[in-house]
């Protein structure tokens, strides 16, 4: 049994509590939140052993795993700590809001051979899996442009704020929405070479952005398109789409489907063919042993696992240097913007204190 | 409880296959009264129960309902909640005090702040939910609930945390204020029916996906058919035919085989469908109480 403990009782820390609650190879030890309240409830209803200090868990629990899910202006100092006591870590994305810290963190762990993922459930969806195995056959041919959206109804008017609504938390549309289909188009298309016309567009927040546009530029004039906007009512839930060119065919894919279409010039794989193909979710993804909000949710914790048994810490599809990627592309449009427009300033990452570590 | 009951997912949007369906879906029923049309195609084919969120748009379902109370009399509202997004959407709307006051029941401000209050105050959430649940059946005063669930995000977070005396919390409010049975809807029925067992809740209503292909059927298909036959429980069926993944024939055929289950939920738009879905159910569940209305 991995014992395994969970910082952060948020939406995500939650959710992953839930699921990896019900993993067979999993013994959860200990939670931990600033916000006692909610450790009480649990604590009462389930008898889960409850901690509002982050150190005091690490030094009293004997632990293998750790899920980190708090707001990520504080996951470098909880993955170094965790790193110090050689835990195998699952992290929330956004990864670091800071590259410098985010590599160093990653070496460490790297080093130490530890299991290192961060939580880009995208990468666990069955359609977005198949466009990815398509492309590394080369089924669309050459790739020369991506449109990758995402939308959905988060902030629709003008209201108070939460760390969600903050960029210096690892909040706004950029980091909490945006980040998702940069990280597919980093996973289909490798690294930009450079970032360009980047829009960061408040639409009723006050503190940071509701809209992004980017332009990704990759070599031999590819390109990458990122549209997204978490003030759009006429969704019901956040929507990633990818819509993906190549020379011999188109592929459009979102949650629940893959559609590909492949031209007679087209190497056609076996069970598609020439024209217009479809595949389902059903098709297309993998039961799990335990369902709450889809799938990839619990997909993704029990690759977690699986890796941890398999001691495979180096070829990790979320790993954090993977999440890296993100964080830099991220970090360019942010550059790009400035570079822009030279009187809006980005705000400076704080280096506060937080509820979490008491005695720093 | 009747065989064929129907769903709401067609009415909001919620398609399990195709973004492009949801959306011509949202459009087709933003007028509430292609609601009441296809509603009433339900009703005329003997399918006189609803399956629904606790949706805003429900509520004037519920009005419409309760103002021609003669064509609806035999009518049965089976409300699913809570409606997480309405919550989400309230409180950062009006705050924690403001979404509550918009939530609270008729009973009286006083009491129910008192009851949810308190009960907020010493970690109990045997008071919280009991509000909670008032709150969403606002909306159906005076109509006929039957069964009230609890839906399947809330369940199965609870029963993943290990929160299992919520479910029991849940059947007795359900089963003393509103004389209705509690139901429970979830992705995880054998790991579901394990945890009512222990908490005491006896021969439930559990709905849950039951498909021939072990779409989204958690745990596994052996385990599912192993529970509906092992197991006391009243099972409804839904995603039965996979969201379009098996034909609707060979679908029911296979459902009506099934031990325990005791009813389909499906959803359709058009009186065509829904007449389909009915005569299948005549065929392979011939005892059948649905008749059509003369």
């Amino acid at each position: 049994m991995i014992r395994l403990a969970i910082v952060g009782l948020g939406k995500m820390g939650l959710s992953h509590y839930s699921i990896i609650n019900t993993h067979p190879n999993i013994e959860l030890v200990a939670i931990c939140d600033s916000a006692g309240y909610v450790l009480d409830v649990l604590n009462k209803y389930t008898g889960v052993r409850t901690y509002t200090d982050f150190d005091t868990m690490l030094r009293e629990v004997a632990l293998d795993a750790l899920i980190i899910a708090t707001p990520s202006s504080i996951h470098t100092k909880m993955v170094k700590a965790a790193l110090d006591k050689n835990l195998h870590l699952f992290c929330e994305k956004p990864f670091c809001l800071d590259t410098a810290e985010g590599e160093e963190i990653t070496r460490i762990a790297n080093e130490k051979g530890l299991i290192n993922q961060v939580g880009y459930h995208y990468r666990f969806v069955g359609a977005f899996q198949e466009v990815k195995r398509l492309l590394d056959i080369n089924a669309i041919g050459e790739v020369t442009h991506v449109l990758a959206e995402a939308y959905g109804p988060v902030v629709l008017k003008p209201k108070g704020s939460t760390w969600r609504t903050q960029r210096s938390e690892g909040g706004g549309c950029l980091y909490d929405y945006a980040a998702h289909p940069i990280n597919l188009v980093n996973w289909y298309m490798g690294a930009p070479q450079r970032v360009g016309g980047t829009i960061l567009n408040k639409i009723f927040s006050k503190d940071t952005d509701d809209e992004v546009c980017a332009t990704l530029y990759y070599e031999g004039g590819k390109s990458a398109q990122i549209s997204v906007n978490w003030s759009d009512e006429s969704y019901r839930k956040m929507t990633t789409k990818m819509t993906i060119w190549g020379t011999n065919g188109r592929i459009y894919a979102d949650r629940q489907e893959c559609k590909v279409y492949f031209r007679g010039t087209a190497c056609i794989p076996q069970g598609y063919e020439q024209g217009w193909n479809v595949r389902y979710t059903t098709d297309l993804t993998e039961a799990v042993w335990f369902y709450l909000r889809g799938e990839e949710y619990s997909a993704q914790l029990d690759y977690f696992v699986r890796c941890i048994e398999g001691k495979c810490a180096s070829d990790n599809v979320n790993s954090f240097e993977n999440a890296m990627m993100t964080d830099r592309v991220i970090a360019m449009m942010i550059a790009d913007v400035k570079g822009g427009q030279k009187s809006d300033a980005q705000p400076e990452i704080p280096k506060k204190r937080t509820l979490f570590f008491r005695n720093r | 409880m009747d065989r064929l009951l129907f769903g709401d997912n067609q009415f909001f949007g919620v398609n399990h296959m195709s973004e492009e369906k949801a959306l011509a879906q949202s459009i087709r029923f933003q007028d509430i009264q292609a609601v009441i049309d296809v509603l009433d195609n339900a009703y005329d084919e003997g399918v006189k129960s609803f399956m629904c969120t606790t949706h805003d748009r429900i509520a004037l379902v519920a009005d419409y309902m309760r103002a021609n109370p003669a064509r609806y009399q035999d009518f049965s509202f089976l409300p699913c909640m809570p409606y997480a997004h309405k919550y989400a959407n309230a409180v950062t709307e009006d705050g924690m005090l403001g979404a509550l006051k918009r939530f609270m029941p008729d009973e009286g401000l006083v009491n129910a702040v008192m009851r949810g209050g308190m009960s907020l105050a010493k970690k109990d959430i045997e008071g919280i939910t009991t509000v909670l649940v008032d709150a969403e059946m606002k909306m159906f005063t005076g109509l006929r609930t039957p069964i009230i669930f609890l839906q399947n995000v809330v369940v199965d977070l609870l029963l993943g945390l290990g929160f299992k005396d919520a479910f029991r919390i849940f059947a007795t409010h359900v089963r003393s204020r509103y004389n209705a049975e509690p139901g429970f809807i979830t992705m995880n029925l054998p790991l579901l029916l394990d945890a009512l067992e222990e908490v005491g809740v006896e021969n439930p209503i559990v709905c849950s996906n039951i498909n021939k292909i072990g779409f989204r059927m958690c745990g596994g298909f052996e385990a599912y058919v192993r529970a509906l036959r092992e197991k006391k429980v009243r099972a409804i069926a839904m995603s039965v035919f996979a969201s379009g993944a098996i034909a609707p024939d060979e679908a029911i055929e296979w459902i009506c085989q099934q031990p325990n289950i005791e009813s389909i939920v499906f959803g359709a738009s058009s009186r065509s469908n829904i007449r389909n879905t009915r005569e299948l159910v005549d065929r392979y569940w011939p005892s059948s109480s649905l008749l059509p209305a003369a």
